[in-house]
């Protein structure tokens, strides 16, 4: 589980985190969601440690993230996996050395069995066979796969996921969302996923978080977000004509 | 302001001599990095050392009026200008623009595409598995191409000197092996490695702190090649009143 305590976080003047306190349970998809400029993606940054927060706790079950050195944080992110929203994949390595990269890193594996392990997180994620290729030579969807294959082959408890269906299309969209979510399940994960697409949040959003100007506005489920009364929250979920078509024909 | 700057550059150079992960990965990373820097630059090295020599033959014979003066001295005025100053100061200063270019942007790159974030999500030392080999394949690299600069360059004011005249084979190699003092080529090989070292950290702190896209890329590649060719011609100054 992920304790999120108080957190504050400034650039200069513009206070963009709030004191935010949120927890994520294991085996559940777990949503951030909000406008542009909300504070989303600076939360899951404070919470992996990319940013540092001004003050405020950061807790991954139970050991204090923030108040670590560097090398007790090393042990600690062995542990998350991360889908970037560019994926990140490293250019000059094929999609199997992306993958096995994290584990020539840490672990005393033969070559046999990390190549074991990248084939069968590449079957996971639908891309058997790709070993070869190089990020260049992928698709959007692909590469996220790619990403997603990485982040879960040292077997994460942590898995986060900025903005994993960016500039992809609906039909990629759903089958990397569904990904996300069966994996977090499968193996039992605490998953966050930063995102601002309503797809997404009707699909898997198990538990959602909603920011507005910094501060948690609203929490609950996929289940509760349409029938809230939060106006900002209506605003940003029926932001889109679909949502609200979808709703006038319920 | 200027210390708020040399301050992360001391704090990265700090990180990039952490403990690494495993050796046998960043030793293969230093290799890629020792070919890619010296086999990579050694044609331009080549040429410039060659034109570097007999534009000092040919530029030193034209000075040389008197015909109280030995014409051998041209020989040792192309060696000692070539070992001392010429072959590691302008080679430095071509690979800044060459290697430190190509260092700011890669890592730029990798900066702007979150592929550092990614290093450092997974537990890397980033600025040690980016920076460590790129240095280390810096100072192995680069004060052996400035060997072979200083004996191209000789050569080149060899030829340069026979071909046109100005100088004879014979009074060439005269000057050459009269009044060596050994001790130069230690100073150049000096000079080298700071050179490599300042060419290598600073273009990798240019790239390290990149932030935006690709024009901010693009001005950390130049802002690299700016600021280590100054620093280049400093330490070039402050070695030379030490040493000599």
């Amino acid at each position: 589980m992920i304790e999120v305590k108080d957190i504050f976080k400034k650039f200069g003047d513009n206070e963009v985190l709030k004191g935010i306190t949120a927890d994520f349970k294991p085996g559940v998809t777990s949503l951030i969601i909000g406008s542009s400029g909300s504070g989303k993606t600076t939360l899951m940054k404070n919470m992996v440690g990319l940013h540092e927060p001004n003050s405020g706790k950061v807790f991954y079950d139970g050991r204090d993230f923030t108040s670590m050195d560097t090398k007790e944080r090393i042990e600690i992110r062995k542990e998350i996996g991360m889908l970037f929203q560019g994926s990140a994949l490293f250019d000059s390595m094929t999609v199997e050395k992306n993958i096995r990269f994290p584990l020539d890193m840490f672990t005393d594996q033969g070559i046999g069995e990390k190549t074991d392990r990248v084939n069968d997180v590449l079957e996971r994620v639908n891309l058997a066979g790709k070993n070869k290729l190089f990020p260049a030579e992928l698709s959007g969807g692909m590469m996220k796969r790619v990403g997603i294959a990485r982040a879960i082959a040292m077997r994460p408890k942590y898995l986060f996921c900025d903005e994993p269906n960016s500039g992809l299309d609906p039909k990629s969209s759903i089958m990397i969302d569904e990904l996300v979510s069966e994996i977090t399940k499968e193996y039992e994960i605490t998953t966050v996923i930063v995102t601002h697409d309503m797809n997404s949040v009707m699909g898997i959003g198990e538990h959602i978080l909603f920011l507005h100007q910094g501060q948690k506005w609203w929490e609950g489920s996929k289940d509760e977000i349409t029938s809230t009364d939060n106006k900002e929250l209506n605003e940003f979920v029926f932001a889109t004509q679909l949502m609200e078509t979808l709703l006038k024909k319920k | 302001m200027v210390f708020h700057y040399f301050g992360k550059y001391i704090l990265l150079l700090q990180a990039v001599f952490r403990k690494p992960e495993k050796f046998s990965i960043y030793k293969n990373e230093i290799f890629r990095e020792m070919v890619s820097i010296g086999l990579g630059s050694l044609g331009i090295i080549s040429i410039i050392s060659v034109f570097i020599g007999a534009v000092t033959t040919v530029q030193t014979a034209f000075q040389l009026t008197s015909d109280l003066i030995p014409k051998s001295i041209i020989g040792g005025i192309t060696r000692d200008s070539t070992i001392l100053e010429l072959s590691p100061t302008i080679c430095s200063l071509v690979l800044a623009g060459k290697v430190g270019s190509s260092i700011a942007s890669q890592i730029g790159t990798m900066r702007v595409t979150e592929q550092i974030d990614a290093l450092e999500i997974m537990g890397i030392n980033a600025p040690g598995y980016l920076i460590l080999p790129k240095l280390l394949g810096g100072i192995i690299m680069i004060p052996m191409l400035v060997i072979v600069a200083i004996a191209l360059s000789i050569t080149g004011g060899y030829l340069a000197g026979t071909a046109s005249g100005a100088v004879s084979a014979a009074e060439f190699i005269q000057g050459l092996t009269t009044d060596f003092i050994p001790f130069t080529l230690a100073v150049a090989m000096i000079k080298a490695l700071v050179f490599a070292f300042i060419i290598t950290t600073v273009s990798a702190y240019q790239g390290y702190y990149t932030d935006g896209g690709a024009i901010e890329v693009g001005n950390s590649s130049t802002k690299a090649v700016v600021i280590s060719c100054i620093a280049i011609l400093i330490s070039d100054y402050v070695i030379a009143q030490l040493l000599l």
